[in-house]
């Protein structure tokens, strides 16, 4: 694709061309790939105030209607051309992995996991359905009240639209709003700076597959912005750091995706075979170049903590910086220099601190932080803790980065703190019902499966339904139409 | 006379004034007697350049008895406030030039959208704020009356700094009640305020739809897509936008009438204030045309001489116009907006 699109604001749906275009340059260059419609703070505070009119365009829709096209949008996903920007330029699904991979620094092989991962949201969006909503009839929605398991059931919305404040990260972090649609709930968008690519082509995938133009509003914005969109929104979906965590954890309407630290342990019957999980362990560390909050951050075990690390260390160590094209690239680069330093300076001042070593230097032979063809990237790092107290022990970085640290079984459950995935490698049936019961865990693997393979029927970070709908109480004595 | 020699002449006459014993200021005075004499130094406004930078400390510093001209001595003077979240806010001692500078600005104005003899209502920060007279002056200039709702921006850049955005949002919501109010029951066709309070006004009501004719508007940064919004979606294009750049320490900048590509270039009140854009490095010399730069502003009336005082601006340096004879500040943004986070726009 030649032409350098420029990205409107969608005011539900309609196109709107801001005065103030941010050029988003090509990563190491002074190239704009595209041009960014930046939406004033005081456009998007007026057009909350009128996102109840996209909400009724949805709700004329019966839920099964709007299924089908989720599935059918997926297509247009993955195989289909779509336009792009005010100038409608066609978008190949070539031109929009090299469209983000040069904006966000993602190698194309990741991409088209991620793209291959969004496709099977919209296709697989009947069974995670199923599994927000417990099997609920979707024809609830459209009526307002039906019945489940015999039991009458009433639903109602808690807001008129979802507000996500997306990431520049990980394109895959939008499967979480999709489901929206099927409920009936707009959604207006706030890309993040580097990435309107992939909203804005599975907005384009679902109205081309038949949902309402209005159901979408895409609001590209500053601080200000952004900042009017978390007030104001009924319900908002962001994502940050345990600050941002800490900062919303009163609010209801706001829920906050931060880290995962998500983690690996090993009950003492199985310690002794590591061996026959370390595929799993490398996985989970190194998907989507580490960046996901299901990706593993620490590892504990009872024992052979120094054996573990040195593997999974070696085996990590074979991923280095490629070209964004090569296929075998695995490693993401940092669009933001600023990040990958600061990254690299809290590993080396947890180094500092004492009580830990990082295993890899010695594989890899150069400095964690490098500069490959004017991108910038960490080296997978396996940190070596001495205790679990050690500041590295249960840190979450933005790259393939996992501490192992030798715990004893009976107190890692007492130790873990929140985690967002377990994977407990045990056969242990007292050890599987301490698991069972402990309540930092919000979703547990028992036995060999990777922590950042996550099953469609299985909702983790929240469940979207319960966040964006209520139960309430329903009885209906006589309804002429009923 | 162009308006180069006008701005000559009256920069030696205005340097006369207050470097004359029999009327200058007791601040002013000792100045010259520290450094140098501008009564023999500056001939012409090119020789203002020879002062240093204007400190705007000094106005907090110093007592306001110390700028008094011996001019004006015996006359009680006003105190107007600039700034001041922390700490004692700077002042500024005046007389009449508030009402000099809106009755300039007067003449600026459409009489279609300004109608003489209607009303007035200002929704903004009035206390010790030299704007609350000018404004009722400025109404009652033409023939009408002002209506007042206050907002005091002190609070709410403390409320900003402390991140209690929810306070900010009350609080912006408890002064658009009071404003929705007088525009309801009250006969108003002009408005005053600034770009967020009328944002938010319109919000609520149609403020066209309520009689407002005309807006003047003034306090904060307006990008040309935020003065698009306000003409387009917020006054309807039914009422007349017109933005203003003016402060405490200078008066009030015009904009000319805007065209379609919404950038707002203002032009200052010379020669009782003169603006230039100069480069940040080297402020001696003024930035290219079309090209950003600090904003520069000296004072000239025979209340006040405030020489290359440095505002917190920059902007770009527009070329004469058929209106002014002389060069315009376009598109004002925070100095170092681009480099650095600032708090601003707090109302």
């Amino acid at each position: 694709m030649s032409n350098i699109p420029s990205i409107p604001v969608l005011r539900r749906g309609e196109v709107y061309r801001s005065l103030e275009q941010q050029p988003i340059n090509a990563i190491g260059t002074d190239e704009p790939a595209a041009f960014m419609s930046m939406a004033n703070s005081g456009l998007v505070k007026r057009d909350l105030n009128f996102v109840g009119q996209s909400r009724n365009v949805l709700r004329k829709i019966p839920a099964h209607d709007l299924m089908q096209m989720c599935i059918d949008a997926g297509d247009h996903f993955l195989n289909g051309t779509l336009p792009v920007g005010e100038e409608e330029y066609p978008q190949t699904p070539d031109d929009y992995v090299k469209s983000l991979s040069a904006t966000s620094g993602l190698p194309h092989a990741l991409i088209r996991m991620n793209m291959n991962k969004l496709h099977e949201i919209f296709t697989e969006m009947p069974t995670i359905m199923r599994g927000l909503t417990r099997g609920l009839d979707l024809a609830v929605l459209d009526k307002g009240y039906g019945d489940q398991q015999g039991v009458p059931v009433s639903y109602s919305a808690n807001t008129e639209a979802l507000a996500v404040v997306l990431p520049s990260n990980s394109p895959a972090v939008n499967a979480l709003w999709m489901p929206a649609l099927v409920m009936k709930i707009p959604v207006l968008l706030k890309p993040g700076r580097e990435e309107p690519w992939t909203p804005w082509r599975i907005i384009q995938s679902f109205i081309k597959a038949g949902i309402p133009k209005e159901a979408f509003s895409f609001y590209p914005t500053n601080h200000d912005g952004s900042g009017a969109i978390v007030r104001r929104s009924g319900r908002v979906m962001m994502f940050g750091d345990d600050s941002t965590v800490s900062q919303h954890a009163l609010d209801p309407r706001v829920e906050v995706h931060g880290s995962g630290k998500s983690k690996i342990i090993f009950g003492e019957d199985c310690i002794d075979d590591w061996e026959k999980y370390l595929d799993i362990m490398v996985e989970s560390v190194s998907a989507n170049s580490g960046r996901s909050c299901i990706n593993t951050s620490a590892i504990l075990v009872p024992r052979h903590g120094d054996a573990i690390a040195e593997a999974i260390a070696k085996r990590l160590s074979e991923i280095k910086p490629r070209p964004f094209e090569d296929p075998e690239a695995k490693l993401s680069g940092f669009a933001n220099p600023k990040f990958a330093e600061y990254i690299n300076g809290a590993v080396d001042a947890g180094i500092a601190d004492g009580g830990a070593r990082d295993v890899n230097e010695p594989h890899r032979g150069r400095e964690r932080h490098e500069i490959f063809q004017n991108m910038h990237y960490l080296h997978p790092t396996i940190v070596r803790c001495d205790t679990w107290e050690q500041p590295l022990a249960n840190r979450e970085f933005l790259f393939p980065f996992a501490s192992v640290t030798e715990v004893a079984q009976e107190d890692m459950l007492d130790s873990i703190g929140s985690s967002l995935v377990v994977t407990a490698i045990t056969q242990d049936p007292e050890w599987v019902e301490e698991l069972l019961e402990c309540p930092h865990i919000e979703r547990l693997n028992l036995g060999a499966w990777p922590t950042n393979r996550v099953k469609w029927d299985q909702p983790h970070e929240g469940n979207l339904f319960e966040f964006l709908y209520k139960r309430r109480s329903i009885h209906i004595a006589a309804l002429a139409h009923v | 006379m162009n308006a180069q020699d006008t701005l000559d002449q009256h920069t030696r006459e205005t340097i006369e004034h207050h470097f004359s014993p029999e009327t200058g200021s007791p601040f002013w005075l000792k100045w010259a007697a520290e450094n140098w004499d501008p009564r023999k130094e500056v001939q012409c406004f090119a020789d203002i350049s020879k002062f240093p930078h204007f400190q705007d400390e000094w106005l907090r510093d110093i007592t306001n008895e110390e700028w008094v001209p011996k001019a004006f001595a015996g006359r009680p003077y006003n105190v107007f406030e600039t700034g001041g979240t922390t700490g004692l806010p700077k002042q500024r001692v005046g007389w009449d030039d508030y009402k000099h500078d809106y009755e300039m600005f007067s003449d600026q104005l459409d009489d279609d959208a300004f109608p003489k003899g209607s009303n007035w209502l200002m929704v903004g920060p009035t206390g010790p704020r030299r704007l609350r007279l000018a404004i009722e002056h400025l109404a009652a200039h033409r023939g009408g009356s002002t209506y007042f709702v206050d907002l005091d921006p002190r609070w709410v850049k403390k409320l900003i700094i402390r991140k209690e955005y929810d306070q900010v949002e009350r609080y912006q919501r408890h002064v658009i009640d009071q404003a929705v109010e007088i525009l309801k029951h009250r006969d108003i066709k002009c408005l005053f305020t600034t770009p967020r309070l009328l944002e938010s006004l319109a919000e609520r009501v149609s403020v066209p739809g309520l009689g407002v004719r005309g807006c003047f508007c003034g306090g904060t940064t307006m990008t040309p897509q935020t003065v698009r919004f306000l003409v387009e979606e917020v006054l309807e294009k039914k009422a007349l936008f017109v933005p203003t750049y003016g402060n405490t320490l200078m008066g009030l900048a015009c904009s000319v009438p805007l065209t379609d590509d919404y950038s707002v270039t203002y032009y200052a009140p010379q020669p009782r204030a003169v603006l230039r854009v100069v480069d940040a490095d080297a402020t001696q010399k003024t930035v290219d045309y079309d090209s950003y730069g600090r904003v520069e502003l000296t004072t000239l009336t025979r209340e006040f001489f405030m020489p290359r005082f440095l505002e917190r601006d920059e902007a770009i340096r527009r070329k004469p116009c058929d209106r002014y004879d002389w060069d315009g500040v376009g598109d004002v943004r925070p100095f170092g907006v681009m480099e650095n986070k600032v708090v601003e726009g707090v109302y």
